[in-house]
């Protein structure tokens, strides 16, 4: 089984992870058009690279980044969300 | 290398074909009506009616690897219409339909084996589900039917009906439902464009779509520029990375899909067999193997690779399904790249760039609809860009409208 370390619970099998999608800019609920919200939803780079991933340690219910190459599936490096997003998103006030 | 080998290559008479089924490759032109990248399925059909039906030949179908290689090499061949909504449903069975005629068409055996497709409901959720399906199917002209334990014994005797603890409640019998072989599908597509004069360019990868003030005028390949007319990508796995040439994003993550085949057995199963519930799909091929398959690999990857962990997934419920099979032995296993939707259906038609036209998105179900994609996108190459209605519910910014069409439940682990 593929080893994916978890930045709070350490090297554990993939399995016990759940993807959650590209890293990318929120745009402001609040404010954004129904457009930008489409494209932040639905709408993916899905490049062949290193890129920035949510993951999610199920049994923890952890959160986290990783950066993997989509083609050869190298783990590069995993990280504490906090190294990227300082602030909580109030998603309470959408839609009032 | 023995010698006389080396010596029947040097001699005249090598049996080469006195009339190849393709031709054999010719210099790029510098410029085409239409050019199309990809020479799966989906883009040797495209062809096919572009020059069958509306006499557009000065086409080239540029692929980076060989002839229908990729997913169309790789799929496990399921053809069925027993989607849920009225979109889905319309447009597969259409394809459906023209499946049937394909062996005469092409005067070449595709080996279509119509045999039903029985999808099996094991929680009461299931049930009312597949009474809604059936009930849709009906609507457009298809066949297929709610039908209970008894009858599922009957049509299929070695299924385990408690299969993981799960009861075998009902099942969605689709008698439509059916095989054919890929590869036929492919060839007959391609010889018969070819012979109308579309070119195949084997080995040619587009390396870059040249966009001028807003229209796709060309492509640069890694034997040359080309410039077209009109431009169709039908890339399959590949098609956000083609999009990001053409200077856009689209709504699809690529996933491994992977499947296997045992060695041949005795004819045991006659219709397709699958289980949601189990994510899994079990159906015995005209030679005897059992090709076997699930759901795509758990996160995105463009890598052909296969995993003992899918294979140890699937094949656990397979059993659960039919138990005497835990004694086989596999034979193959393999993988594709599949371009997967959000609401589980494809993205056809018209793109940001003009003259660029999208045949994309078709995840792990995208072979079914290989004739009537050819011959929708061929209708909106030769119409200059007139979206027809059957693929209009497909469009890319349906999901700028938050208008999507949900074939999640009907696809998952069915194909
Ligand atoms: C394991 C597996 C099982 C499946 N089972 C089923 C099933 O049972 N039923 C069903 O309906 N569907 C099934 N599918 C899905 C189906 O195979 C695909 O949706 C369908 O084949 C996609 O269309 P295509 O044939 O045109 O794609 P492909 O055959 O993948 O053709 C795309 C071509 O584009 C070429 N290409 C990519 N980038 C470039 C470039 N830059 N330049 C030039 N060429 C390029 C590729 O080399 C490739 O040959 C399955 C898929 C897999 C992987």
């Amino acid at each position: 089984m593929k080893i994916l370390t978890c930045p709070l619970n350490g090297p554990r099998n993939i399995n016990e992870f759940t993807y959650g999608g590209e890293v990318k800019n929120m745009p402001d609920p609040n404010e954004c058009s129904d457009e930008e919200w489409a494209d932040y939803v639905f709408f993916h780079d899905n490049l062949v690279a290193v890129v920035k991933e949510w993951w999610l340690h199920s049994p923890s219910g952890y959160w986290f980044i990783a950066e993997r190459h989509t083609a050869s599936d190298e783990i590069i490096r995993t990280y504490d969300p906090r190294e990227i997003f300082n602030e909580r998103i109030e998603f309470s006030q959408v839609g009032v | 290398m023995p010698f006389a080998l080396l010596k029947y290559g040097l001699k005249d008479d090598f049996p080469f074909e006195k009339d190849p089924d393709l031709p054999l490759p010719t210099d790029l032109k510098r410029h085409y009506d239409v050019v199309i990248i990809g020479a799966g399925g989906h883009g040797l059909a495209t062809a096919y009616y572009l020059a069958k039906y509306h006499g557009i030949t000065n086409v080239a179908i540029l692929e980076m690897g060989y002839l229908a290689g990729g997913n169309m090499a790789r799929n496990t061949a399921v053809i069925r219409s027993n989607y849920l909504t009225s979109e889905g449903v319309s447009f597969y069975s259409e394809s459906v339909n023209m499946y049937k005629g394909l062996a005469n068409e092409f005067d070449f055996n595709i080996m279509y084996s119509r045999r039903g497709q029985l999808t099996l409901a094991q929680s009461e959720a299931a049930v009312r589900g597949f009474r809604q399906r059936s009930e849709v199917n009906k609507h457009f002209d298809g066949d297929t039917d709610l039908i209970g334990p008894d009858d599922i014994r009957q049509l299929v005797p070695t299924l385990n009906m408690n299969a993981g603890g799960l009861p075998v409640l009902a099942g969605l019998w689709h008698r439509d439902g059916a095989t054919a072989r890929h590869d036929a599908i492919a060839w007959g597509y391609a010889k018969g464009a070819t012979q109308r004069g579309v070119e195949i360019h084997q080995q040619t990868e587009v390396t870059d779509v040249i966009v001028e003030n807003g229209r796709a005028t060309g492509v640069k390949t890694n034997r040359g520029q080309v410039n077209a007319g009109v431009i169709i990508q039908a890339v399959a796995g590949r098609s956000s990375l083609l999009a990001a040439k053409a200077g856009f994003r689209m709504p699809i993550t690529s996933y491994p899909l992977q499947a296997m085949v045992t060695q041949p057995v005795k004819p045991f199963l006659d219709p397709l067999v699958s289980s949601p519930a189990l994510h899994c799909y079990v159906q015995q091929t005209g030679r005897g193997e059992i090709v076997l398959g699930g759901g795509s690999d758990p996160y995105p990857l463009y890598s052909t690779r296969s995993t003992l962990p899918m294979k140890e997934e699937v094949l656990t419920n397979a059993v659960k399904l039919f138990p005497f099979m835990a004694n086989l032995r596999l034979l193959r296993q393999w993988g594709g790249i599949a371009d997967m939707t959000s609401d589980y259906s494809p993205i056809m038609g018209i793109s940001p760039v003009e003259n660029y036209y999208l045949d994309a998105g078709w995840g792990t179900w995208g072979f079914k609809a290989t004739p009537i994609a050819g011959k929708t996108m061929a209708e909106l190459v030769a119409s200059g860009g007139i979206v027809p209605d059957l693929i209009k519910p497909f469009s890319m910014e349906r999901f700028n409208r938050f208008v999507q069409v949900n074939e999640m439940g009907a696809t998952a682990a069915s194909h």
